[in-house]
């Protein structure tokens, strides 16, 4: 009975690649991945957002009016419905003037429980410093 | 290992093929999951041009040792019209669940990002 926990670590700009799409849906496999392992076993993904990640997180994305496709919200709220620990680098929302009312901080209409968390960089790297597999996207 | 880059257009994808390359010949296993556009490396009829690297002729070698296995994301696959019979003899297709349950006990786990 063991746990492996990842960290995945957001620095992309949303849309422009598939980085922070795949970063995220990456870290939500993690709900079915116990098919695979022994019983008791199991991956906990941490998602963090630095840098230009953090655009990422902003609310009221349109993908779906514009794009026709789900939008990177869409999988930040799923995340949070499935209880994955979420991180924002303070600094960096700073850094673009964003505050928390302009973010996607939980998923209570969908019934979730767990918000996001914006944190000190410092935070962040207490959290890498913990995992046992770091991937950036 | 995880890989996003696309087969041509970037060197990424070649690097990570000789990565692991160099890893089972020094006796490592290799578990090498393609996501994103890298899943056209899992695609079989590739040609060879003197232009572009040729990976499947060192994938092909890879699979005969017993110790690399290659897995495609399948979605990221389908997405891209690559179905289960344009699979490259070796590799298999499944979710991205197979690529975390293959960390899970991995002693390294190396991510070579995409675009």
């Amino acid at each position: 009975m063991a746990t492996t926990k990842m960290g995945f670590i957001i620095k992309s700009l949303p849309y422009k690649t598939e980085a922070s799409r795949l970063a995220m849906t990456h870290a939500i496999a993690s709900q079915t991945v116990e098919i695979y392992l022994e019983d008791g076993d199991m991956v906990e993904p941490v998602v963090c957002f630095i840098g230009d990640g953090v655009l990422n997180c902003l609310k009221n994305q349109a993908t779906a009016k514009h794009y026709d496709i789900t939008s990177l919200e869409m999988h930040i709220r799923n995340s949070l419905l499935l209880d994955l620990k979420v991180l924002y680098c303070k600094e960096d929302l700073d850094r673009f003037g964003i505050k928390e009312d302009a973010l996607i901080m939980d998923a209570e209409d969908l019934g979730g429980e767990t918000k996001a968390q914006i944190v000190p960089y410092s935070e962040i790297q207490k959290e890498m410093d913990s995992v046992n597999h770091l991937q950036f996207f | 290992m995880g890989v996003f880059p696309g087969l041509v257009g970037s060197l990424s994808l070649d690097f990570s093929v000789k990565l692991a390359e160099a890893a089972v010949k020094k006796g490592h296993t290799v578990d090498y999951w393609v996501s994103s556009n890298a899943t056209m490396l899992s695609k079989k009829g590739q040609r060879s041009f003197k232009d572009y690297s040729t990976l499947y002729k060192t994938l092909e070698e890879l699979f005969k040792t017993g110790n690399f296995k290659a897995c495609a994301c399948e979605a990221c696959a389908e997405a891209r019209g690559f179905h289960k019979e344009d699979l490259m003899e070796g590799w298999i297709r499944k979710s991205m669940d197979w690529y975390l349950a293959s960390s899970f006990d991995a002693d390294r786990v190396l991510m070579i990002g995409g675009e």
